[in-house]
């Protein structure tokens, strides 16, 4: 049974957000997280460099072009090169030599989507390692362990991860058990003072389990803070056992996997709706450039994503209207670039005719320039966004941009209509 | 006194903005119509010439035929054309094509249409040599009098190129005429091959180069290692490929030879390669499985996929100015090769290129002030 509160544990955890603008109309905020390694300006969206590198351009680059954070991956770096290297080279800032921030998960996402034979209990997650078949544990303590190492400024609890398209039983145990694990996590983290630690929600597509472990969470915080038991929701025995749990962020987990848009945006906005207005909200996963926008109107204010670098790599540009799938015969003799608004190195020099021709060579260059330019759009959509925010404009941008990504606001998809709509944005 | 390698137009793996990180990058990039030829179409419509198509439109450019890291496949050269090989297939070239291919890239230099295939192994004979000397002529001819009637043409540059195999009397002849005719340079076909084959050739190249003359620039293609660099620089050659860091990147490798002829040079190449004992290491693990460009790692290299680095937190090299040595460490680079990560290509591009160039630099103070034997010996002690 846990001790009495220890007077560490008794403190709050640090106000990172500093909210600098909310929409009047929707749940949109603008703000700053202030970080180990710098302010961070959010809405943010956070580029996924997996293995201590986003992919093949430099960490000048990439500050080039405005990223202030950006993910690594614990599952692929607790392996290859693994934690203990990592620390004599620094931590991972020092090992890839990145001055801003970094943001780690916990390592429970690619242990189920990647690891075909791994075991969940209530330890954590048993699998065996790709590369030289030994059998490891994956536990909260390991995970935080591992993090702590890397000296990443946000880390992430390990969660229970099941796929968005799994129902029944198994959706409830995973959820109250991420809850368990967020607190050996919090017990684990040895460095509370330079590593951020989010908690994660879950609870799948279920209305009522999302809305359980939110207030589940709520009502541990409260519960310490007012010691009311009557503060208590039942079946919650192990909040009392608890002491106070707070944490700097949250995230929004379990989402954009194999769900339907209609329920996704609808447990985003079941989520929103409860968390604390002044902690920083971050959607795992997300994504396309028409689920950001949709996603800031409905509270959240940081994103991660492989795409924009993925589709970079085959040979597929982001624009405001979608994408050019630049490898096509229509763009051999295109001399425009990508983009013409866009400020990227690529758009300045380059011609869709000239990145087509080298797209069908084996230089991999071609593959670096579209990299720099999907990062480019991305973080120019975040910017935009932000602007709009702060001069509030927000619900015009909007409209705006899904006219130029749809044509016709009839055409935008449902799903983002209703989304919208729910927060009080109308497209027409 | 060397030629940027680019492939389809690009420095392999690097953006002008990576690029522009490596110091004193050359004036000139080589650009090879084997991987631009296909592009014709798009050029000539294009009509600002490939300089401005690829990004460099401040670069001196100069066109060859073939791509000095993959080698095409011999017997298609008649008496009315040429091919080169793309990505696409076989690009056939007669000499009104390609000149055709020239008006629409409008490069600074490009070598002539030329019948490089007398040095190739099956071809040894005198007639076959005789026929390189003669075809090559011919071209050379054609070309010349097609380039007087072309406007966008006037202010490129015909390099003309030196055949006849290993046949000295052939080589001489070929030097002497095409000497004769209104070229800006000289290309010296035909004298790569393994160290061994180039030993051979040597004498060759010295009596060649004796019938040129001085004052307009020799090319040599396929020659790329640094021994075999000085080697034809003291036979006359001025220009050369740089695709030998291109190769040594292939590999996951780097380069770390010295090429600081200080009056200790035993203590400089300790300072770069390590003790004795990894110089003896590295001789013993020369044949390395590379993608693509299946070349023996050399001694002027260290295999980053070595275990041992791992945990070596030293630069590539030390005291190297490069992006990749002022910024990251041997064991981040073997990381990324184990990893198959692409920044270990750009990142190792990016410090061979500038070693490479480091190294020419040091050829010409070396040349200025008198001091290439010095240099050459040092060069020597590193090859095996």
């Amino acid at each position: 049974m846990a001790a009495a509160a220890s007077p560490s544990s008794m403190e709050s955890a640090p106000r990172i957000m500093r909210l600098v603008a909310e929409c009047s109309r929707s749940r949109a905020r603008a703000g700053e997280l202030r970080l180990p390694h710098g302010p961070v300006a959010t809405p943010v969206f956070m580029p996924v460099g997996t293995q201590a590198t986003m992919k093949g351009i430099t960490a000048e680059q990439l500050d080039a072009l405005g990223c202030r954070i950006c993910l690594g991956n614990t599952y692929h770096l607790g392996l290859r090169p693994g934690p203990e290297l990592i620390q004599k080279a620094h931590g991972l800032h020092g090992f890839m030599n990145w001055p801003h921030n970094l943001l780690t998960d916990s390592g429970g996402f690619q242990m189920v989507s990647l690891v075909s034979l791994s075991e969940v209990t209530e330890e954590g997650v048993r699998f065996r390692s790709p590369y030289d078949g030994e059998e490891t544990l994956l536990s909260p303590e390991r995970s935080v362990e591992i993090q702590n190492a890397l000296g990443s400024d946000i880390i992430m609890q390990l969660d229970d991860v099941v796929s968005s398209t799994v129902t029944g039983p198994r959706v409830e145990e995973a959820m109250f058990r991420s809850i368990r694990w967020l607190d050996r996590c919090i017990a684990a983290h040895r460095r509370p003072d330079q590593q951020n630690l989010f908690a994660i929600i879950q609870g799948g597509l279920d209305a009522h389990l999302r809305a359980t472990c939110l207030e589940a969470w709520l009502a541990k915080w409260c519960h310490v803070r007012t010691r009311d038991p009557r503060q208590q929701t039942p079946g919650h025995r192990e909040a009392e056992q608890m002491t106070k749990r707070d944490v700097p962020g949250f995230a929004i987990g379990g989402l954009s996997g194999g769900e339907s848009k209609n329920q996704f945006w609808r447990m985003v906005a079941l989520s929103t709706a409860r968390l604390p207005r002044d902690k920083p909200r971050y959607l795992m996963g997300v994504g396309y450039a028409t689920d950001l926008v949709v996603c800031v109107a409905l509270g959240c204010d940081m994103f991660d994503c492989v795409f924009p670098t993925r589709t970079a790599r085959f040979g597929s540009a982001l624009v405001p209207t979608g994408n050019l799938q630049l490898k096509k015969k229509q763009y051999e003799k295109d001399f425009r670039p990508i983009d013409p608004e866009c400020a990227c190195p690529t758009c300045q020099t380059h011609s869709r005719a000239f990145l087509h021709a080298l797209l069908h060579s084996d230089n991999t260059a071609a593959l670096h320039h579209l990299t720099v330019h999907n990062i480019a759009y991305q973080l120019q959509l975040m910017s935009a966004v932000r602007a709009s925010i702060v001069e509030k404009r927000f619900p015009d941008f909007v409209r705006h941009f899904m006219g130029t990504m749809y044509g016709d606001p009839t055409l935008c998809p449902t799903w983002a209509t209703e989304a919208l709509a729910s927060v009080g944005i109308t497209l027409a | 006194m060397k030629l940027s390698l680019t492939k389809t137009g690009s420095a392999p793996h690097l953006t002008p903005h990576t690029l522009h990180n490596i110091h004193k990058v050359p004036a000139m990039a080589q650009l090879t119509l084997s991987s631009l030829a296909e592009h014709h179409e798009v050029l000539a419509e294009y009509k600002e010439g490939v300089g401005k198509f690829i990004g460099m439109p401040e670069s001196l450019l100069y066109c060859s035929l073939h791509d000095p890291v993959s080698p095409c496949p011999a017997g298609y050269v008649t008496n009315k054309s040429v091919s080169v090989w793309g990505v696409g297939g076989r690009v056939e070239m007669t000499v009104s094509k390609f000149m055709a291919i020239q008006q629409a890239l409008q490069p600074d230099w490009f070598q002539c249409l030329s019948d490089g295939e007398a040095s190739c192994a099956e071809a040894t004979s005198i007639k076959r040599a005789r026929k390189s000397v003669d075809r090559s002529l011919l071209f050379l001819d054609n070309c010349l009098r097609l380039q007087e009637e072309s406007e966008a043409l006037q202010r490129s540059t015909i390099i003309g190129v030196i055949e006849g195999g290993d046949v000295m009397e052939e080589r001489l002849r070929s030097a002497r005429e095409t000497a004769k005719r209104p070229v800006g340079g000289f290309l010296l076909d035909g004298f790569q091959g393994d160290p061994m084959t180039l030993e051979t050739r040597l004498h060759l190249l010295s009596s060649v180069t004796a019938e040129l003359p001085e004052d307009k620039p020799r090319l040599i293609c396929s020659v790329s290692r640094p021994d075999e660099v000085l080697e034809c620089i003291e036979r006359g050659v001025d220009l050369f490929e740089s695709f030998f860091p291109y190769q040594v990147t292939e590999r996951g490798c780097a380069l770390t030879f010295s090429f600081d002829y200080q009056p200790n040079p035993e203590e400089t190449l300790l300072q770069q390669n390590g003790t004795q004992e990894e110089i003896k290491y590295v001789h013993q693990t020369k044949k390395i499985k590379t993608t693509g460009c299946n070349q023996e790692m050399t001694s002027f290299e260290i295999n980053l996929k070595e275990k041992k680095y791992q945990g070596d937190f030293e630069p590539l090299v030390r005291g190297c100015s490069c992006y990749c040595c002022q910024n990251h460490t041997r064991a981040y680079i073997h990381h990324l090769l184990v990893t198959n990560e692409l920044l270990a290509g750009v990142l190792l591009m990016m410090h061979n290129f500038e070693h490479y160039f480091g190294f020419f630099h040091s050829i010409r103070e070396a040349l200025k002030n008198d001091r290439l034997a010095q240099l050459k010996e040092l060069i020597r002690r590193q090859a095996s």
